[in-house]
């Protein structure tokens, strides 16, 4: 199929039209009918993606599936994936439907939020897809709009600091890229990502304002797209952002959040950091290892101290992508491939963890930690299923977290032993919250009064559970089933980057 | 005048004509009667101008020895000019019926602004350029104190006056000096005599007080004293008005001074102009942050906007001018559709600008509260909304330009601008329960904001094909 990429992109936003069009009326039966299409959409979009991972071949390390057409302003419409991208399609489009089922309970406003949930699919997917600099930009940022919306209307309390905090956040980090983007354009003379990557950024040191620039136009656009992607990720000490949203926002905008905005930034590191400017890559590595470091120690101290479920996940997903930034700039090939398996299995864990604590909320309306304790004794399901996950998180061998901690630490560990010491301490400091955190909420008696007639899980969010244990434990006992289809793009990536660094970097680098 | 020159002016004389005949049958009925059919007639008029420009194409032709200039770069701003008048008269007919400010020599006068705009669109030559300005200025003086009684518009009006008369003082001083030390008015001979390294101080300063004439019409800080103030207390047709139509054909104007009589001295303003541009962008972002008035905002942010379409004349060459068209063009859309809500804004049938009455208004109509989110996003230059590309065609051309800091300038300030209109956005979607604006809509703005918005969605497939005439219009003028 030629479009299948198109396809895939735009099926949930036709699904939004159907909806903002054709359905009508306020009453339950018009919320019955949008949370449906919502989900035939969405499991319509997973079931069309399974074409593009059939038909994809790991072994060719180019872009597939390539679509390409004239646009305006001289830019390119062109859309295709690699070994890197076509996971985090795929991740997308197998978490939608499960978001969409856990979002069945929302009252307010629902067709507005099937809406908003199907725009906001597109939109994740086009930026994995999309294979011109602006086009990326476009879906990249449009994404702010619908999250900006389900934050700001069906997100708690202080749901509104929290919306506008992530949106002039993002968008100020992004806007920067676009200038970056704009001056790649005039200097490669053109927009395709494909072409970009085979271009060389000039990397002579030239001085700005009395300042001397080590790796001269490359550094300075590698910031750039540094100030986007940091935020997005979100690196230490950028992250402020992300906590906040992430109490704020609805338990399935939790879940999206967590699970693929935040890949965005590692995707965005692997696909233009890294290959497009080595040079400046390899400058900053240094810098990125150890605010890695930072990240992942900090923030799990600070996940120690929350009182507030949520709150504590959120700082967790920090503290999970410092390994993935860490792998990322190891630049070896454990270090990227576990970043990547990280991101995934990050995006199934953390997913799951937000569903855990959107769970209970729906039954008491608080997130306290101090509110619950003993629900074991009522919950025996849930208990189960919460436990496994917070080993998942916590990186027990035999589930995914464990291969993606565990390469990426083997990848910086042939590149920075120090920052290998300190991002191993979080592992420790990982399980300590993750496993306080579920002794507090679920283990011991069962005193507090309100808990008495707390409800085991339903059947459907069993049923949305089940995905998510049967991917974590597949990709924790079977790895390759990721590792095979990254691998040569890895590869690939690797050498070429490689290849493109000057000696006297490459030396620099090593000392 | 020979037939060849009358030939040329023709659109111009037509709407005069009408605008003429229109004052005599208004005096004849007396007493307003046929004010709403004459408000039809000019909307058809200035739709039919529009037309006959669009689709007239032809070689560039001057008329009255270069004094009138018709080209494709005249031909572009006229479009846009006519286009947004008529869309703006349109309307505004309900509001205006409904307020009982209906009086025949509205579209009268609006009719003599744009004839006025088009002349200064097509100016060849000082004189021209400020018979043109002095026209429309005169009409738009007029229209800002059009509601007698209010305290407000009079207020305005006086205040537009005594400014607008202080900024062609400026004005014609400049041009003064630029006729005593170039020894002629006519662009093309003012254009011989300015070239690179040959810049006499006399003409450098009749530049500087030539721009500082043409900021003040477009409102670029420090010179946009007026416009908040004129904004609000205008009657808001007026002030939808002044938003559109007049900018476009001040900044066409100030794109034709300096291509075609300081062409050769590019660098030379270039540096102003960019000054301009920042101190634009970065007040128009701040200041409207406090604003509660959405009048008042909208005048912050025409004065960013306005900002930005300067940063496409700063940098120059084909692209700059190319970029800075687009950007006219998408603000003047985006404008109109903000205008058309802002108009039908009332509760309990009088008129509401605090932003604050938008509270919870996607709930009570949530088809109009999407568009003017569309709109917003769009003014705030967040894809995928056409506004982000006219923010991108400048940035390009800017950073093409090798002025990437001016680049880095205005993105910063877009996201600092970013937050006044998500303040209209939450408001509108995450507000609170109070006074409720009625959802009332005539028929004519409801078609205005439901179309502009869905221009700026379906605009990213190809820009409605506006590219190409821009880029003509612009290779017109720089040449």
């Amino acid at each position: 199929m030629e479009n299948l990429l198109s396809i895939i992109t735009f099926l949930p936003l036709v699904a939004a039209l159907v909806l903002a069009l054709f359905l009508r009326g306020d009453d339950p039966a018009a919320a019955r009918n949008a949370r449906w299409v919502a989900l035939l959409a969405t499991g319509a979009t997973f079931l069309v993606s399974l074409f593009l991972l059939g038909g994809f071949d790991p072994s060719n390390t180019g872009f597939q599936f390539v679509e390409d057409r004239t646009w305006i302003l001289g830019l390119n419409y062109k859309l295709g994936v690699d070994g890197i991208s076509v996971l985090f399609v795929m991740l997308t489009t197998f978490l939608m439907p499960l978001t969409i089922a856990a979002c069945w309970s929302v009252e307010s406003r629902v067709k507005e939020y099937m809406i908003a949930m199907l725009v906001l699919e597109s939109l994740m997917i086009g930026v994995f897809v999309a294979l011109d600099l602006v086009l990326f930009y476009l879906f990249f940022e449009a994404g702010l709009i619908p999250m900006f919306l389900i934050i700001g209307i069906w997100g708690g309390k202080e749901r509104i600091y929290a919306a506008f905090k992530f949106f002039l956040y993002t968008f100020l980090g992004s806007v920067l890229m676009l200038v970056a983007m704009i001056a790649m354009w005039f200097d490669a003379g053109t927009t395709d990502i494909v072409q970009l990557l085979g271009h060389e950024f000039a990397s002579d040191n030239f001085s700005l304002l009395g300042i001397q620039v080590v790796g001269g136009m490359q550094t300075l656009l590698f910031l750039a797209f540094f100030a986007s992607f940091a935020v997005k990720m979100p690196m230490w000490p950028v992250h402020t952002w992300l906590p906040d949203a992430h109490v704020q926002a609805p338990t399935a905008g939790s879940v999206v959040l967590a699970s693929v905005l935040l890949k965005m930034g590692g995707y965005g590191f692997l696909r233009f950091s890294l290959p497009m400017f080595p040079v400046g890559s390899e400058v900053m590595t240094p810098l990125m290892l150890w605010l890695s470091a930072i990240a992942i120690v900090y923030t799990s101290l600070v996940a120690l101290a929350q009182t507030d479920m949520k709150k504590l996940i959120a700082y967790s997903s920090v503290a999970h992508m410092g390994f993935v930034t860490m792998g990322i700039f190891a630049a070896n090939q454990q270090g990227v491939d576990g970043a990547i398996f990280q991101m995934i299995s990050h995006g199934f864990i953390a997913g799951a963890l937000f569903l855990c604590v959107g769970v209970i909320y729906d039954r008491m309306h608080t997130r306290e930690i101090a509110a619950y304790g003993g629900i074991v004794n009522r919950m025996p399901v849930y208990a189960l299923v919460f436990m496994f996950f917070t080993m998942a998180n916590v990186g027990l061998p035999g589930t995914s977290g464990f291969v993606g901690e565990f390469l990426t630490l083997v990848g910086i560990f042939q590149v920075n032993t120090w920052v290998a010491v300190v991002a191993t301490s979080g592992v420790i400091l990982s399980a300590s919250y993750a496993l306080w955190l579920y002794r507090r909420v679920v283990l011991g008696d069962l005193i507090k009064e309100s808990l008495k007639s707390i409800t085991d899980m339903s059947g459907r969010e069993k049923a949305i559970f089940a995905p998510l244990v049967v991917m974590t434990l597949l990709l924790g006992l079977y790895p390759s089933l990721v590792t095979d289809f990254i691998g040569p793009s890895v590869t690939a990536l690797l050498t070429e980057y490689h290849a493109s660094l000057p000696a006297s970097v490459a030396v620099l680098a090593v000392h | 005048m020979t037939y060849a020159d009358f030939s040329i002016i023709l659109p111009e004389f037509s709407i005069l004509v009408f605008a003429m005949v229109a004052l005599l049958v208004g005096v004849w009925t007396g007493k307003d009667a046929r004010a709403t059919l004459i408000l039809w007639l000019s909307v058809a008029v200035l739709v039919l101008a529009a037309a006959s420009l669009a689709f007239g194409g032809g070689p560039a032709r001057t008329a009255f020895q270069g004094m009138f200039v018709d080209d494709a770069f005249a031909r572009f701003g006229k479009v846009m000019a006519l286009l947004s008048a008529a869309a703006v008269l349109a309307m505004s007919a309900d509001y205006l019926v409904r307020r009982g400010l209906m009086r025949f020599e509205y579209p009268i006068l609006v009719l003599l602004a744009v004839v006025g705009m088009m002349m200064m669109i097509s100016a060849g030559d000082l004189m021209a350029l400020y018979m043109g300005l002095e026209l429309q200025s005169l009409a738009l003086y007029v229209m800002a104190a059009m509601r007698r009684d209010s305290v407000k518009s009079t207020e305005a009006g006086l205040k537009y006056y005594v400014l607008g008369a202080l900024s062609s003082g400026i004005l014609l001083y400049g041009a003064s000096l630029v006729y005593g030390f170039a020894g002629t008015t006519s662009f093309a001979g003012i254009l011989g005599v300015a070239q690179e390294g040959h810049l006499s101080l006399g003409l450098l300063f009749g530049l500087v007080f030539l721009i500082t004439g043409m900021a003040f019409k477009i409102s670029a800080v420090p010179f946009h004293m007026w416009a908040p103030d004129v904004y609000e207390g205008s009657p808001t047709p007026v002030t939808a008005f002044f938003a559109t139509a007049p900018k476009v054909a001040a900044m066409m104007l100030f794109a034709r001074l300096v291509y075609d009589a300081f062409g050769g001295v590019v660098s030379d303003w270039s540096q102003i102009v960019a000054l301009l541009a920042v101190t634009s962008m970065f007040l128009g972002a701040v200041a409207a942050i406090g604003q509660t008035n959405i009048k008042r905002l909208m005048a912050y942010s025409s004065i960013a906007h306005m900002g930005y379409a300067l940063i496409g004349l700063a940098s120059g060459g084909v692209q700059g001018v190319q970029s800075m068209l687009l950007y006219m063009a998408i603000y003047v859309t985006m404008n109109v559709g903000t205008f058309a809500f802002i108009l039908s804004m009332e509760r309990d049938g009088s008129p509401v600008t605090d932003i604050a009455s938008l509270n919870l208004y996607a709930r009570r109509a949530p088809l109009k509260a999407l568009a003017v989110l569309v709109l917003m996003f769009s003014l705030a230059g967040v894809p995928p909304m056409l506004g982000f590309f006219a923010k991108f065609a400048v940035l390009a051309a800017a950073v093409n330009a090798g002025m990437d800091w001016l680049a880095v300038l205005g993105v910063i300030a877009s996201v600092i601008g970013a937050f006044y209109y998500l303040r209209i956005v939450y408001y509108m979607y995450f507000g609170t329960e109070g006074d409720a604006l009625d959802t009332r809509m005539p028929a004519p703005q409801w078609l205005l904001l439901m179309g502009t918005a869905l221009v700026m969605v379906l605009g990213i497939a190809n820009l409605f094909g506006l590219e190409a005439p821009a880029l003509a219009a612009a290779q017109a003028l720089v040449q």
